[in-house]
């Protein structure tokens, strides 16, 4: 074999996980991306007592795909006075700072592409963070007002409220001590409890700070189609508006995963450290999807045409093909090895989701805040509330350390405080605002909460 | 191999933005040069292992200092008063400030050996994957040896932001009266 190719060969052995993680990070996530717009259309018609799509494919199963085709062959629209080259690139901008950020993220023990970089979540947080590029730059090279609006109310939003989820994310990082992804998920798992108990103030202004900064509802003032047509993204048509679109969603996985390795415990399993557990939910990812494969075999005879019938069983063997993969190292015992990778990926997905899915609930049950009203929460409410749960968390970490306190009692205690703090917060802007102008006075009220 | 590649790689893609920041003439392409100016330094940084420094110039410069630059130039229509403002003052003090920064650079660099000490080479330097953590150890030499500036630049910076808030209120108040 001659040096070139021993030395290619070398280069992929030593690298595989890198290179197959980060070939499936850019060619799923578009697909993953798709079927969380089903997802969001479902339960949105779910909630609104409609059945949503239900023509292509049983149950709208291939909308997303159906989508995406037809934003292919979309005409691409210019605007005359558009700035030619930024207006090109901004959407570009937005999905590949998300899908970057990706990289450093850890799906699971075994499933990560940048691995253990020192700077882990603050390089998430920072690569991410320049997706709002996109967003600015697309706004501004329109040459729309719409879409300068846009960008600006996005501008305004995002350096507000990344300042609230960045000071969320030092609570959480003074309970784990480090920046690196997996030692911050091995501290959740020694200290026999997720952060999102421990710092629950911390974890709730994430919440709020990452709805924000993804430009969701009751916070999509960037794009709040009822004032400014699509905000930033008016003059974008086909696949230019597609990426800003992926971009949106991607980022939306990103904070989730933020969120969930930060202080939902990652890729840990409910209750990692109490072993009689060990079993019963080591089966249950094989059990849920397998259900799932079942329950597509019962909707299956329901279907009014034989080729969903058809779609449906497909779907079915899909769930049970992942479901033996899950099964397998029970039978074979060689493949024992891939278990924690797989339960651990499947776990994270798992809570992803469920971050996920309280998003769409937030979406389609407040309704939009108001901009004055989107600062005030921001700069008056959350902003001193993150300040001082920093505060909090670190002298609770000092009672535990120097004078022997109990963790748990510690961080009531503080805990406590900054809760009595944040109701002080609440009164005095209710007083503020209500001692504005009469005249804004009574909408203000109406709308406040 | 590897190394000098990427050096050369973002310090290319950093002169040159560097130039085209300079040269061109719609203020918003000048930001987005800035932009890529400063993700190839940090680029830089992360060639010579300095991941917090890299880390720290893209959320603060490019993730805060250069939104504030775009969020001014959206803003304010740059285009009406740049024909007013006199930039050809601004030329000359320009022209004066690179030639005396070149000529710093080049008597150290031509000096280097002269230098007390080791001068500018460092005899032994790490390899590249036995350095030590240096996000760690920034942490530490900030919060231990150099505590006092880091507490006055804190201090400096919370009276320059309370400075701002307190003259945009004055002059909101002004202009209701």
């Amino acid at each position: 074999m001659n040096p070139t190719a021993q030395a290619i060969l070398h280069f992929l052995l030593t690298w595989w996980v890198e290179i197959v993680c980060g070939v499936v990070i850019v060619a799923v996530l578009p697909l993953v991306a798709g079927y969380v717009v089903l997802v969001e259309r479902k339960l949105m018609a779910d909630m609104q007592a409609r059945l949503g799509p239900m023509r292509v494919g049983p149950h709208g199963l291939l909308q997303p795909i159906a989508d995406a085709v037809k934003l292919l062959i979309k005409e691409d629209i210019v605007p005359r006075d558009a700035d030619g080259l930024i207006f090109w690139f901004a959407p570009v901008i937005s999905m590949v700072a998300a899908m970057t950020s990706m990289g450093a993220l850890a799906f699971g023990p075994t499933f990560q592409v940048a691995r253990d970089i020192n700077i882990g979540i603050l390089f998430v947080v920072g690569v991410s963070s320049l997706g709002f590029l996109g967003i600015i730059l697309g706004g501004w090279a329109s040459n729309s007002h719409y879409s300068i609006i846009g960008a600006i109310r996005s501008t305004a939003q995002l350096v507000s409220y990344e300042t609230a989820g960045g000071l969320a994310i030092v609570s959480a990082l003074l309970l784990s001590g480090t920046l690196k992804i997996r030692a911050i998920v091995d501290a959740q798992y020694d200290h026999h409890v997720w952060f999102g108990f421990l710092a629950p103030v911390a974890f709730f202004t994430y919440l709020v700070a990452s709805i924000a900064e993804t430009n969701r509802a009751p916070f999509d003032l960037p794009e709040a189609e009822s004032e400014l047509v699509a905000g930033y993204m008016t003059e974008y048509s086909g696949f230019r508006w597609a990426l800003y679109f992926l971009g949106e969603y991607a980022n939306m996985i990103v904070v989730g995963s933020v969120a969930t390795t930060l202080f939902l415990g990652g890729w840990l399993r409910p209750f990692p450290s109490v072993h009689w557990l060990d079993k019963p939910l080591g089966v249950l990812p094989a059990l849920l999807i397998g259900g799932v494969g079942v329950y597509s075999i019962y909707r299956a005879g329901k279907q009014p045409v034989p080729i969903q019938t058809w779609f449906m069983w497909a779907v079915a063997l899909a769930c049970f093909a992942v479901a033996g993969i899950f099964a397998a190292p029970w039978v074979f015992a060689p493949l024992k090895f891939i278990i924690p990778g797989l339960n651990g990926a499947f776990w994270f997905l798992l809570k992803v989701g469920a971050y996920i899915y309280v998003f769409m609930w937030l979406r389609f049950t407040l309704p939009r805040y108001r901009f004055d009203q989107l600062m005030h929460l921001g700069w008056y409410i959350l902003i001193p509330l993150a300040i001082v749960n920093v505060f909090a968390v670190g002298v609770a970490l000092l009672l535990e350390s120097e004078f022997g306190w109990n963790r748990w009692l510690a961080l009531i205690v503080t805990t406590a405080f900054t809760l009595a703090i944040a109701l002080f917060l609440v009164r005095l802007h209710d007083k503020r605002t209500t001692a504005g102008s009469s005249a804004t006075a009574a909408t203000t009220d109406s709308y406040a909460g | 191999m590897l190394d000098s590649i990427l050096f050369y790689f973002f310090a290319g893609v950093a002169v040159l933005s560097a130039a085209l920041m300079v040269t061109r003439r719609n203020a918003m392409h000048c930001a987005v040069f800035l932009i890529t100016t400063l993700l190839a330094t940090a680029g830089i940084f992360l060639q010579l292992r300095a991941e917090f420094l890299f880390i720290a110039q893209i959320i603060l410069y490019v993730g805060g200092i250069m939104v504030l630059f775009i969020f001014v130039i959206m803003l304010v229509r740059l285009d009406v008063p740049i024909h007013q403002m006199r930039f050809r003052l601004q030329k000359w003090v320009a022209v004066f400030v690179a030639l005396a920064l070149g000529f710093e650079i080049t008597t150290i660099l031509l000096f280097a050996r002269k230098l007390p000490g080791q001068g500018l080479f460092i005899q032994e330097s790490f390899p590249a994957d036995k350095l030590p953590p240096n996000s760690e150890a920034l942490a530490q030499s900030l919060f231990s040896g150099y505590l006092l500036p880091f507490e006055i630049a804190s201090v400096l910076l919370l009276v320059a932001m309370v400075g701002a808030v307190v003259m945009a209120k004055k002059k909101e108040r002004t202009d209701e009266s």
